[in-house]
């Protein structure tokens, strides 16, 4: 296969950015995306250029590392798969295709196609965790917890932090990711003591990081690499409202609540 | 050098009691005053630095990677052992000892690995604590599997991606402590320096990845848990940024490397397709509850799977080892599986590659079921492959997975240089010659979680706090030899891009100190990786410059540490000799082609001693005695 690339190239953050264009050549349908990357770049090192810039690290869809915009679709144009794991065989022989970094506030570019997304750690820092130190905790059959919110939960925790839904969104709103962290830790009964609290402190965070709110688009969903629904959305805003009015007071919550 | 292990006298079931009772405690109001400085943030990373932030130290915590939630760790999928015997199957804590030093074939420490599955139980508990979602039954109560090496279910599992929730655990009580102001992240930044200090591990001189800025950080005690080097093979399971500068830099500086050789080729990954290949991918070990591994009787076999009769099929696994079968441990099954490929009787286009069959699984479970168990291990198949498993055997070969070497640590984790500790798959302690599965998750949570925060505080309590003068000449050597390469690396101005010496390297160890060994490979290998290296400096092309992000400047730093490191492996490999776990040397086999140990020659770790640049590093020992555990022929018959 023969594709033409044209690539954000933007030296730093300070500098301006503009498309470039490559020829990507004699490509195999069999590479993954970052393969045909590594292809150009070998090129363009053996030219002494240099090379397209690209966040990537397991090259197995799971450390969250990679993420572009190809033809203007977090990901490229397969549903639920990262750019690692999209392969060459999605696209056809001749195909023009426009490669962007992540574009939002929050993400300021660092380099070509890498942008900065220390503020999704940050919005974990400030309450996306569960308070228990390291040697207190209880068997871990003391608790049972529902096998449909255990699975509920665990569908929310394979996030991956990639930012692709901030990346979809017309508002570049983190509500999907912060939404997936609170509905993970919400529907386990180890999480509700600081359930009010963490999303209060998670959303203010957000706001803080300039990322958009919410307004129903669920962009977020169709580009998400592991199928995060933005239902979720919906757990996050009930905690949050259950939070405001109850600000200040704690408020009983009986473990079997969880998920309610 | 010195090899004391220093473990704790009495009764193997009480060593790690009367360690814990023996260690000297830092007053908690002077636990600030003292600093620590982690290097990496996967399981081992994290936890032992949310762990010693709880406890009131001072923590800086580095990473290469963009946040410290995409560490390797991440990736791992089927699942973490642990002797709590929910499953009423006969586990123990004495079990998972014994299976996990045989499963080593002989060749860890017995004390270690002990009380690596003492605290197996607690990582339970302490990740259900922070919110890992594992498996359940209906009941409520946690799920379990079974996993190779093992005739009990002792392995806890969330769907295909344990690594990533146990991590995303610990990378959490890390962002707690962060976000307390206790732990100060330095993400991006890349260790490139130990600093040594009158003998003493001080702190690391660290490059910022963005700006190319070289940094000095110290601290009262540096901790290590930046992973294996199996990317020495380029073509490996690991994430592409995974390296051994660190450890390696360690090892320079005067730390042992201890069994270099002992590398671990996990059966099943996805074959290779082609030269532009950049890694492989797992499918979990625990696929082998479930699916049959097989080839065609015949050699050259050219019919697709569904066409061939089950007469004509050779499920090589449970014919060779019918008590254990499918689920035989890791180094056994993959050189099964090259045996069978070597007799000409691999599938899929290059015949490398042996079929994982879930037919009958599917037959006996219904595919819902297998779905629940395995979807999202099928999707990763299916997108990466264009091959449906519900419908036809997944193509699978062995491919560098993880390294049982590492550097040398005492029973403290503590290198043999004070003061630096190594935690996780960096250290060589506790999986001997071969690893089982599901046991790396559960080493870098002991360590991070359990062991670190005791041995770490023994140290400190023995030490006074402070740091060094910043233009101290050790310092100022450290920053200068990291100044030093950067600019050779960028001056060598020649043709070749990193990226083609790694690939090139990787093909002389895979060829040479893979899956078989013999003297005449190891002594080319010796050979070609020291002219490579030569090449390197004298043709390498590094585009850029520091003061950048310049990510051919990170590789071609990464590759240079390899190439010298792919050296020590091979003469690790030939100076062993006898075949353990997953060393395998191709003269020291039974007549069925099983490994065989040489106990009264090698029954100890090897560990290596830096002597200088040009010089043949010094091979010294520690001698392993096994005095719970008879020494036998590891069956698995």
């Amino acid at each position: 296969m023969n594709l033409t690339l044209h690539v954000w190239r933007q030296k730093n953050a300070r500098a301006a950015g503009t498309f470039v264009t490559y020829r990507a050549a004699d490509i195999s349908p069999d590479m993954s995306f970052l393969e045909m990357l590594d292809v150009v770049n070998e090129g363009l090192v053996a030219q002494g250029e240099d090379p397209i810039a690209f966040d990537h690290d397991c090259r197995e869809g799971i450390c969250g590392a990679c993420g572009m915009m190809v033809n203007g679709e977090p990901h490229g144009p397969r549903r639920r798969t990262t750019t690692c794991q999209l392969h060459m065989r999605s696209f056809r022989d001749g195909q023009e295709l426009w490669l962007e970094p992540w574009r939002a506030k929050a993400f300021p570019v660092i380099r070509d196609l890498i942008v900065d997304r220390s503020a999704f750690d940050r919005i974990i820092a400030a309450g996306g965790f569960i308070s228990a130190p390291i040697g207190s905790a209880p068997d871990g059959n003391a608790i049972p917890v529902r096998k449909e919110n255990a699975d509920l939960a665990m569908d929310a925790a394979a996030c991956i932090g990639c930012g692709a839904c901030v990346a979809a969104c017309p508002n570049a709103s983190a509500s999907l990711f912060v939404a997936a962290k609170i509905t993970h830790l919400g529907m386990l009964p180890q999480g509700q003591p600081e359930r009010h609290e963490r999303a209060l402190k998670m959303i203010a965070q957000m706001d803080a990081e300039r990322f958009g709110s919410c307004t129903n688009h669920e962009e977020c969903e169709a580009a998400c690499p592991k199928g995060i629904p933005a239902a979720f959305i919906g757990r996050m805003n009930a905690d949050y409202v259950t939070a405001s009015f109850t600000k200040g007071r704690r408020v009983a919550q009986l473990g079997d609540s969880a998920g309610g | 050098m010195n090899l004391d292990a220093r473990v704790p006298a009495g009764p193997l079931a009480e060593k790690w009691e009367r360690a814990r009772f023996e260690y000297q405690l830092v007053n908690p109001a002077n636990k600030r005053k003292y600093s620590v400085i982690m290097v990496g943030s996967g399981l081992a990373g994290a936890g032992g630095a949310a762990a010693l932030a709880e406890l009131g130290y001072e923590v800086a915590c580095f990473c290469y990677q963009d946040s410290p939630r995409r560490a390797h760790s991440i990736a791992a999928q089927g699942g973490i052992n642990a002797a709590k015997n929910y499953r009423n199957d006969g586990d123990s804590i004495w079990r998972l000892f014994y299976d996990t030093v045989k499963g080593g074939d002989f060749r860890a420490r017995e004390a270690n690995v002990h009380r690596l599955a003492e605290i197996s139980v607690e990582i339970i508990d302490q990740c259900v604590a922070l919110g890992v979602p594992f498996a359940r039954e209906y009941g409520g109560l946690l799920d379990n599997r079974s996993f190779g090496g093992a005739q009990v279910s002792r392995t806890f599992y969330a769907r295909g991606q344990t690594g990533q929730q146990l991590l995303l655990g610990a990378y959490q009580a890390l962002e707690r402590q962060i976000g307390a102001g206790t732990v100060r992240m330095f993400a991006r930044h890349e260790m490139l320096e130990l600093i040594v200090i009158d003998g003493r591990a001080r702190g690391i001189v660290v490059r910022d990845m963005v700006t190319g800025e070289i940094e000095t950080h110290f601290a009262d005690a540096v901790c290590l848990a930046t992973g294996g080097y199996g990317n020495v093979f380029y073509l490996a399971t690991y994430a592409k940024g995974c390296n051994t500068t660190a450890i390696w830099r360690a090892y320079k500086q005067g730390a042992g490397f201890g069994n270099p050789c002992y590398t671990q080729i996990h059966p099943t990954c996805i074959p290779v397709t082609g030269e532009h290949q950049s890694k492989l991918t797992l499918m979990s070990e625990s696929l082998r509850n479930d699916g049959r591994v097989w080839v065609p009787k015949l050699p050259g076999d050219q019919r697709s799977a569904n066409q061939i009769p089950e007469a004509e099929r050779d499920y090589f696994l449970e014919r060779m080892y019918p008590s254990y079968g499918n689920l035989a441990p890791r180094d056994i099954a993959s050189r099964a599986a090259k045996r069978v490929c070597d007799e000409g009787r691999g599938v899929g286009p290059s015949g490398y590659g042996v079929f994982l069959d879930f037919t009958e699984a599917i037959g006996r479970l219904g595919e819902d079921a297998v779905r629940e168990k395995y979807g999202n291990l099928f999707e990763m198949y299916e997108r990466i492959t264009d091959e449906d498993p519900y419908k036809v055997p997944m193509r699978i070969y062995p491919a560098s997975h993880y390294t049982m070497g590492g550097l040398w640590v005492d029973y403290d984790l503590m290198s043999s240089i004070p003061g630096l500790f190594v935690l996780g798959e960096a250290n060589f302690s506790d999986h001997g010659a071969n690893r089982l599965g599901a046991s790396a998750l559960m080493q870098g949570l002991a360590d991070g979680y359990f062991v670190i925060p005791y041995t770490v505080g023994n140290y400190l309590a023995g030490v006074k706090p402070g740091a060094p003068a910043a233009d101290h000449p050790g310092v100022r050597a450290a920053v200068a030899a990291v100044e030093e390469r950067l600019r050779r690396l960028l001056s060598v101005k020649g043709k070749r891009t990193p990226t083609s010496f790694h690939r090139e390297l990787g093909k002389i160890m895979w060829e040479y100190c893979g899956m078989a060994r013999n003297r005449a490979g190891l002594e080319a290998a010796l050979r070609k990786v020291p002219a490579l290296r030569e090449e390197f400096w004298q043709n390498l092309t590094v585009t850029g410059e520091n003061g950048e992000l310049n990510q051919q400047l990170e590789l071609a730093g990464r590759v240079a540490d390899f190439l010298e490191l792919g050296e020590l492996i091979c003469r690790d490999a030939l100076a062993r000799e006898e075949s353990c776990g997953g060393h395998f040397r191709e003269e020291y086999q039974s007549e069925d082609g099983e490994a065989k140990r040489d106990d009264q020659r090698f029954c100890h770790a090897a560990v290596w001693e830096y002597q200088g640049e040009g010089r043949t590093p010094l091979r010294n020992i520690e001698p392993l005695t096994f005095e719970n555990v008879h020494l036998a022929t590891r069956s698995y018959k």
